[in-house]
């Protein structure tokens, strides 16, 4: 049961990643800030978009490409567009239905064909059994402040107690885990809290 | 052969023009702001029979014709309206000139007889004009300058050989001289062009300035003068017509490598990069099927926009064969020689044909990037701009801490001025640890904004201990709660 962080994440090249849960978004901005080149994201138009402000803490927003697509087909067509170009560094697809087995299969390949790594961002449960690893990304309480009670305080170090809970709840080629991760913005990279899991 | 030259003058160009457009049953006039007010432009008969006439102020106007209406004048439109009629006067001859706002030349010369005559040349331009609503004046003589005067102060035919009788009683401004000119020689009791014509040359072209001989000469054909064709705009359509239809998808691609790299070829020489193209098949049975592409930025080399064409080609039908195809380069902007350098490699190419092909399939206007604005209203600090049209931003202005997703506010239960402690959102009960602020952002007084209607804001960042990551705001001037965002 010791699966080494280092060796899911960052997530493996040119393979289709699913992640879902509420902090999602948060795991794709990290990842698009550890691939170099455009970032195709791909969301369907009924949605509001990221807030590149949001973004820009993990990655440069300016390298974002937005796709607005009708419904999910289209956005799961431009998404086998733009990995089998090779021309984006990531593909991100903000899905809201079922991925099928055809389609998780068609990206895959799609995404081994334009050597592109690609994240869909999938409603809980919702994934294909194609996906190369799937995630279920949380925030939780930080331990520190867990304990001191309701009482919202105005805080006075601005010290950001973001802690994600990481669980790999599918990976084709291991075993599953969970972490605590937290961002480390002056190193710009994601750092391990503890193997909350195991 | 003898040159003969037809000279139009549309006197009320620019009044008409408007006037085809919407008439109106009242006296008219077209206004222009020039030396410090609003002037008469152009103007209808009608408005002239009240006394008023061009360049009088329209304050003045109303006063002699409180019912004249009035619209804007629009110079640029009516220029192109004038080429437009110097296209149409092509019907006549090949050679047509513009002369100054409202006027064409056509040089007839070896055309009249398709009309059965100079007579009915000109009747069949006037009925033509009239029917069209314009009121046009011709002269045809063998200059210019004689046809410019007779369409102006006489309108009818000069035949050769009779210039100067024609032309020598009509006054001196008939010559296109300046207004100073024509006023110091009538001083001199010179009126007419034949008093003129009989005066010494020395001495006119020792007291005057050149141009009164040069005018007098032009007009009797003593010095010649060009008239300028307009070009021809150049057209960038190709097609091919197949002397046997055509179905497979390998045999019609082939025929559009031909087409795409005469296009292209077209384009080079033009210095132009096409933005959108058509690719029309016509099948057999003369159904048309078109393939339209938008490309992401100018381009013109045949194998990439090829490539590109491959997805909407397949989708074709072709029946029972296609027999013609036709490449036509519906927009296209300048795209000049580039000189490629050492770091510019494929795969920003690459990045512009992803851009081409994901517009393809949901449109070039939803490829969208993020710009920055510069504005703390939360909402309103990016824009999104159409990939194919802009260049990314270079930096992004660092700002606090923003919640990665933004939506309209959402209201939840909550009093006073710290946040709740415990409230629903989303059908979840959430219940917060920690909460930062407050953050006082204020609206733009100058921006009446619906959304912020209810004055100032103060944002919360908080965490509850089911994992949410919310941006909650507090109005204090309308007390309520909301939520605007999610940290993820």
């Amino acid at each position: 049961m010791s699966l080494n962080f280092s060796s899911v994440f960052p997530l493996k090249h040119a393979r289709a990643h699913e992640v879902c849960g509420d902090s999602a978004l948060s795991f794709a901005a990290i990842t698009a800030g550890m691939t170099k080149g455009a970032v195709v994201w791909i969301s369907e138009d009924w949605r509001p978009t990221v807030n590149p402000e949001g973004l820009a803490p993990y990655c440069d927003p300016g390298r974002l490409l937005l796709t607005r697509a009708a419904n999910q087909l289209t956005a799961l067509a431009s998404a086998e567009t733009a990995l089998r170009s090779g021309a984006a560094g990531l593909v991100v697809a903000e899905l809201s239905g079922t991925v099928g087995l055809t389609e998780g299969r068609r990206l895959q390949l799609a995404a081994e064909a334009g050597r592109t790594t690609a994240i869909l961002l999938i409603p809980e449960g919702a994934g294909s059994n194609a996906a190369e690893t799937r995630w279920r990304s949380t925030g939780i309480p930080a331990p520190s402040a867990s304990t001191s009670g309701l009482t919202p305080a105005p805080r006075q170090n601005g010290h950001d107690s973001t802690h994600w809970r990481w669980s790999l709840i599918k990976n084709k080629i291991g075993t599953l885990s969970e972490w605590v991760v937290r961002w480390d913005a002056a190193a710009h990279r994601v750092i391990v809290v503890s193997e909350a899991g195991g | 052969m003898q040159r003969r030259i037809v000279s139009l003058w549309f006197p009320r160009l620019a009044a008409e023009h408007s006037l085809r457009a919407r008439p109106v049953d009242a006296p008219f006039a077209l206004s222009l702001f020039d030396r410090n007010s609003e002037r008469l432009y152009d103007l209808c008969p009608r408005a002239e029979s009240f006394g008023l006439n061009r360049g009088m102020t329209l304050v003045h106007a109303r006063s002699f014709c409180p019912g004249l209406l009035t619209r804007p004048a629009d110079p640029a439109a009516d220029q192109r309206f004038l080429r437009l009629l110097a296209r149409w006067a092509t019907r006549y001859c090949p050679w047509v000139g513009l002369d100054g706002r409202n006027g064409l030349f056509l040089d007839i010369t070896g055309s009249a007889h398709l009309l059965g005559g100079e007579e009915p040349l000109l009747d069949d331009i006037r009925a033509r004009l009239a029917r069209a609503g314009l009121t046009a004046r011709l002269g045809l003589a063998d200059t210019p300058g004689t046809a410019w005067a007779l369409s102006r102060f006489a309108e009818g035919i000069a035949e050769t050989g009779e210039t100067l009788a024609r032309i020598g009683p009509l006054p001196l401004s008939a010559l296109r001289l300046s207004d100073q000119t024509c006023t110091s020689l009538e001083r001199l009791g010179i009126a007419t062009v034949s008093q003129l014509y009989n005066l010494p040359r020395a001495t006119v072209a020792r007291r005057y300035e050149p141009d009164v001989l040069r005018r007098l000469d032009q007009a009797l054909g003593a010095l010649p003068e060009q008239i300028s064709p307009l070009g021809e705009e150049p057209g960038f359509a190709v097609r091919m017509t197949l002397p046997d239809p055509v179905g497979l998808l390998d045999d019609v691609m082939a025929a559009a490598r031909r087409l795409t790299a005469h296009l292209c070829q077209r384009l080079d020489t033009a210095q132009k990069g096409a933005r959108s193209l058509k690719l029309t098949f016509r099948r057999v049975d003369q159904e048309n099927q078109a393939v339209e592409l938008k490309l992401a930025r100018p381009m013109r080399d045949p194998e990439r926009i090829l490539a590109l064409f491959e997805r909407g080609v397949s989708s074709v039908d072709a029946g029972y064969g296609i027999d013609m195809i036709r490449l036509e380069a519906t927009e296209v902007e300048p795209l000049g020689m580039r000189q490629l350098d050492r770091t510019e490699g494929l795969e920003k190419d690459g990045l512009d044909d992803l851009i081409t092909q994901l517009g393809n399939r949901v449109g070039l206007d939803n490829i969208l990037r993020f710009q920055p604005v510069d504005s703390h209203i939360p909402e309103r600090s990016f824009k999104l701009v159409p990939a194919a049209y802009s260049r990314p931003a270079q930096a992004w202005p660092a700002n606090r801490p923003r919640p990665i997703r933004l939506f309209a506010p959402e209201p939840i239960s909550g009093t006073g001025f710290e946040p709740p402690r415990r409230f629903r959102w989303r059908g979840r009960a959430l219940t917060v640890f920690e909460a930062e602020g407050p953050e006082r952002i204020t609206p733009a007084w100058w921006d009446l904004d619906d959304s912020w209607a209810k004055g100032l804001r103060d944002y919360w960042r908080i965490a509850t201990h089911q994992g949410q990551r919310l941006w909650l705001f507090h109005t204090p001037q309308h007390p309520a709660w909301f939520v605007q965002g999610e940290f993820g």
